[in-house]
């Protein structure tokens, strides 16, 4: 185990403090805030936490990828559907329920088994070869390669997902709204 | 850096995701809470990929798919919650008791 004045040492590891407490705080507001816009716009900054995260790690293209799909489009589609399937705006009357406390007894005994595996296993593992970018095109070569096959399977599930999703949100017109629409 | 530094804060952030899924009433929060835990394995699959380094970078390609199927599932859930709140005028997930016995 290196002792933590050496793992302090680094300068490195003072940038993941930094992003490390941003990304716990505002994952905690997401799960506790009473406000549902402000849930979502805190998963924003947990997600560029991450996305910083995957940089230091030397997965620049998983970070992009992390921008676009969850902070350009997941996020956005969700903030829809905070504002469809809600009237008021502002603080809504209860948004959790009372069962707050062995809520948070279950996901603390998780936190303790998973980290203790983590510990357990891997220790004062280092991370190889740091500030090596990994090559998009290694990315590439991998999915249209040895992964090609899962590769069109999920282009097929986004397909099917989007087909679904049109399907189940689009309205079906009663047969008075019919009558009129044809009459038009 | 140590791999154990990242493992954990994914292991805190999924905690969270799990909080967040039993204690929230709003359909759409309990979605958000199902994002961070996706979020927290996509870290450890990145974080795998760090230390082994794999020539093919396998790790970072699973990250990848994860993120597609969670764009997939936030598409058809959106979708389902909307239907539920057109037909219930509600979002809240206890009161939809119709399939319990």
């Amino acid at each position: 185990m290196t002792d933590f004045g050496t793992w302090l040492a680094e300068p490195v590891n003072w940038v993941y403090l930094v992003i490390g407490i941003a990304v716990l705080v505002s994952a905690f507001r997401v799960v506790t805030s009473q406000n549902l816009v402000h849930a979502a716009l805190f998963l924003v900054a947990t997600l560029g936490g991450v996305a910083a995260f995957f940089v230091m790690l030397s997965a620049e293209f998983v970070a992009l990828v992390i921008v676009l799909v969850y902070i350009g489009a997941v996020i956005v589609l969700f903030l829809f559907g905070i504002m469809i399937t809600r009237a008021p705006t502002g603080v809504d009357v209860a948004l959790d329920n009372e069962r707050k406390l062995p809520a948070a007894l279950v996901s603390l005994v998780l936190f303790a088994a998973m980290s203790y595996a983590s510990v357990e296993a891997f220790g004062s593992t280092p991370i190889a070869e740091q500030g090596v970018a990994t090559d998009t095109a290694t990315l590439a070569e991998g999915f249209l390669g040895r992964f090609v096959v899962p590769f069109e399977v999920v282009g097929f599930i986004l397909l099917a997902a989007l087909v679904g999703g049109i399907t189940l949100a689009r309205r079906d017109l009663t047969p008075l709204e019919e009558e009129q629409r044809r009459a038009v | 850096m140590i791999a154990n530094q990242f493992l954990i804060l994914a292991a805190a952030l999924f905690s969270l995701g799990i909080y967040g899924l039993l204690v929230r009433r709003n359909a759409v929060l309990v979605l958000l809470s199902v994002e961070l835990m996706l979020a927290a394995v996509n870290i450890n699959l990145v974080v795998f990929e760090a230390v082994r380094r794999t020539s093919e970078a396998i790790g970072q390609i699973f990250a990848i798919f994860v993120i597609t199927v969670a764009a997939a599932e936030v598409g058809i859930g959106l979708a389902i919650i909307l239907m539920i709140f057109r037909n219930r005028r509600s979002a809240n997930i206890d009161e939809l008791d119709l399939m319990r016995w």
